[in-house]
């Protein structure tokens, strides 16, 4: 059938430039450039390109520039290009259009509507650079209240404790399978996570046999609904186990892991047959309630001999402040929640462009909930979907959040520059494939270098609005809503997010 | 003497090296003019060899025990014993190519325009080789044994 679309990319290439070194054309993933002998001289094919910039940062004249094609409908408010690309290709495909990473639609971003404070005159603020500046933050369950033994010695704890995680600053690596990314990529996760003094989501595809001595410290084992890779030896080998009940970027349905994917050791990993479609199903089919959750936290617990954290996962819903109070009352030590920004290695675009609610409101209804029904210290929540600075990280912990996960910005320092063709397993970066010669252009080695760098970065940040603030730990300002205000908000969504206008 | 060691398994393939190799050799170390303006345009003294997914690239290993300076019959390639480098002495080269049917690694460029050969220097005067300074990926490390590398 002839193809009715648009190009979506245009490739411009200044030939007064162009040596003709074709590494353009080796980087290329998709057969974007060709050199050509007959004529001497490189040429593009437009139609192919998904716009990853790949051979843009790697032409060493700088002669490659990659941008949206400027060829247009006629303009229409209602029937945007996208709309009439999609259109044509259902019309030729018969299928469901499939996508990568993140919700790309103009929905409210809530953290551009959200100010933090500063202290003027009235109380000091902090410089993080001369004064300590405190960070560290404890994932799981927190007593009820905390009874003490004063002695000569000093004192001793006597209520019963929970375990706890203690992470070094308040953000980890979301769950990303070894599967949907690189070995290489999943790799970097772990070596920048206990680099850090922080954590690295094993999604679900298991924790490869050679990672678990070393970075099963640092590590979030996941068990979701296709039980991919789950064993004890899995549980007990990490710091906390998470079930994974639902995903921001697709919630309600499950994943389809293409059997091109499943590589030898991929398949090892997960414990199924090589070349066989990974397929996890939308709900887990032992989890019909909360208290087949309960019974779930549960096992888990008992295989863990009750030492570690049991998060559970859920896509952010309509609802959710209920569903997280049940998920606590169940046995949860964690909630991660996971918003409509959040990221993914394949969903149907469909989805992932028009279910879900934002996490900003998501987490806001839930931490209200929990306090109110004086349920808020049995669990950590942990907010995930959409964090792109440490200003986005500074003000979901001041809406409640314990600590957040970061998948989309730890991908994109690795080198991801959200083209959204991950589901092809052709990613020019390295990052989501499974294809030896697309994957080595990930070295873990330097990686996990801009992970850690990132990740500091985001420390010394965060600390400098602390230090603004006059606050000289993490713990004064969760859940402290009165630092935040907001900006080009309704009153509804004030009263969701719990904040004051800005000026009041 | 330092080392250029070679990690196939981060080397990408993407030929930037040899890129770089023919800038760094050129007259005017500018890469528009070494390509677009000097005749002849230098040679690349890296190599990368191919087969997919396995891609490397490879220079001159400057031998401690080197067949082609064995095999040379002008004098044109030695061993500098100061700095444990394998030279070249174009002045010298015949282009006989016996170096280049001996050296092991294939590490020796015949250069077709001068019917002489020629090879990795080590970038002598630069700071490091510029394979090793512009490889994008770590794919090439310069271990500098005096400064206790390998």
């Amino acid at each position: 059938m002839y193809s009715y679309l648009l190009p979506e990319f245009a490739i411009e290439r200044k030939t007064e430039r162009c040596i003709k070194c074709r590494v353009c054309e080796r980087q290329c993933p998709v057969g974007g450039h060709k050199y050509d002998p007959d004529f001497d001289a490189m040429f593009s094919y437009e139609e192919v390109c998904v716009g990853c910039q790949r051979c843009a940062v790697f032409c060493p004249t700088g002669a490659l520039c990659v941008q949206p094609h400027s060829s247009q409908y006629r303009l229409n408010y209602s029937w945007s290009r996208e709309k009439l690309q999609d259109l044509k290709k259902q019309a030729e495909t018969g299928g469901v259009i499939l996508t990568g990473s993140g919700n790309d639609k103009p929905y409210k971003v809530y953290w551009d509507h959200l100010v933090l404070n500063a202290s003027q005159v009235t109380n000091p603020s902090i410089d993080p650079l001369r004064e300590p500046m405190e960070l560290k933050t404890f994932l799981g369950k927190k007593p009820d209240s905390l009874e003490i033994d004063l002695n000569k010695e000093g004192f001793e704890i006597k209520s019963e404790l929970n375990p706890n995680k203690m992470i070094e600053l308040p953000v980890a690596f979301s769950a990303m399978s070894y599967g949907a990314i690189s070995y290489q990529a999943f790799l970097s996760l772990a070596m920048a996570a206990k680099e850090i003094g922080t954590l690295f989501n094993t999604g679900e595809g298991g924790l490869p046999l050679e990672m678990r001595e070393k970075y099963g410290g640092n590590a979030v084992v996941q068990c979701a609904s296709g039980r991919f890779g789950v064993d004890s030896e899995y549980f007990n080998c990490a710091s906390i186990v998470e079930i994974k009940i639902g995903q921001g970027a697709k919630p309600g349905i499950g994943g389809h892991l293409p059997g091109e994917k499943v590589s030898f050791n991929v398949a090892r990993n997960r414990m199924i047959p090589e070349g066989t479609d990974a397929l996890s199903p939308a709900p887990q089919h032992d989890i019909y309630s909360i208290e087949d959750l309960s019974m779930l936290i549960y096992a888990l617990k008992e295989v863990t001999n009750y030492t570690k954290p049991i998060s559970v996962k859920i896509a952010a819903v309509n609802h959710v402040a209920a569903i997280a109070s049940g998920i606590v009352r169940a046995g949860a030590d964690i909630i991660a929640i996971d918003g409509i920004r959040g990221g993914t290695g394949s969903a149907p675009k469909i989805i992932r462009d028009n279910i879900g609610i934002p996490l900003e409101l998501a987490l806001a209804a839930i931490d209200k909930r929990l306090r109110d029904e004086g349920i808020r210290n049995k669990c950590s929540v942990i907010a995930a979907g959409g964090f792109r600075c440490s200003g986005d990280v500074l003000k979901a912990i001041a809406l409640g959040a314990d600590a957040v996960y970061i998948g989309t910005s730890a991908l994109v320092a690795m080198g991801c520059t959200l083209c959204q063709k991950c589901y092809t397993g052709k990613c020019s970066w390295g990052v989501c494939t499974q294809d030896p010669y697309l994957s080595k252009r990930l070295n873990p080695e330097i990686a996990s270098v801009k992970l850690v760098n990132l990740l500091r970065s985001w420390e010394h940040e965060i600390k400098e609005m602390l230090g603004g603030m006059g606050i000289n730990a993490i713990e004064s300002i969760r859940g402290n809503r009165d630092h935040l205000r907001g900006v080009g908000l309704e009153g509804w969504e004030l009263d969701v997010l719990g904040v004051k206008g800005a000026g009041e | 003497m330092g080392k250029i060691l070679i990690k196939p398994e981060v080397c990408i393939g993407c030929h930037l090296c040899e890129i770089w190799c023919v800038v760094a050799h050129s007259r005017t170390k500018d890469i528009l003019k070494a390509f677009l303006l000097e005749k002849p345009a230098a040679i690349s003294r890296v190599i990368v060899e191919e087969r997919l997914p396995v891609t490397f690239a490879l220079q001159c290993r400057h031998c401690s025990e080197p067949d082609c300076v064995f095999a040379c019959i002008s004098g044109a390639l030695y061993k500098d014993s100061a700095s444990g480098r394998v030279i070249h002495d174009p002045e010298k080269c015949v282009g006989c190519y016996s170096c280049v049917l001996v050296c092991p690694y294939g590490g020796i460029i015949i250069d077709q325009e001068n019917k002489k050969v020629t090879k990795c220097d080590l970038c002598e005067g630069f700071e490091k080789p510029y394979c090793v300074s512009h490889c994008p990926n770590g794919a090439l490390v310069y271990a500098d044994q005096e400064k206790g590398g390998v």
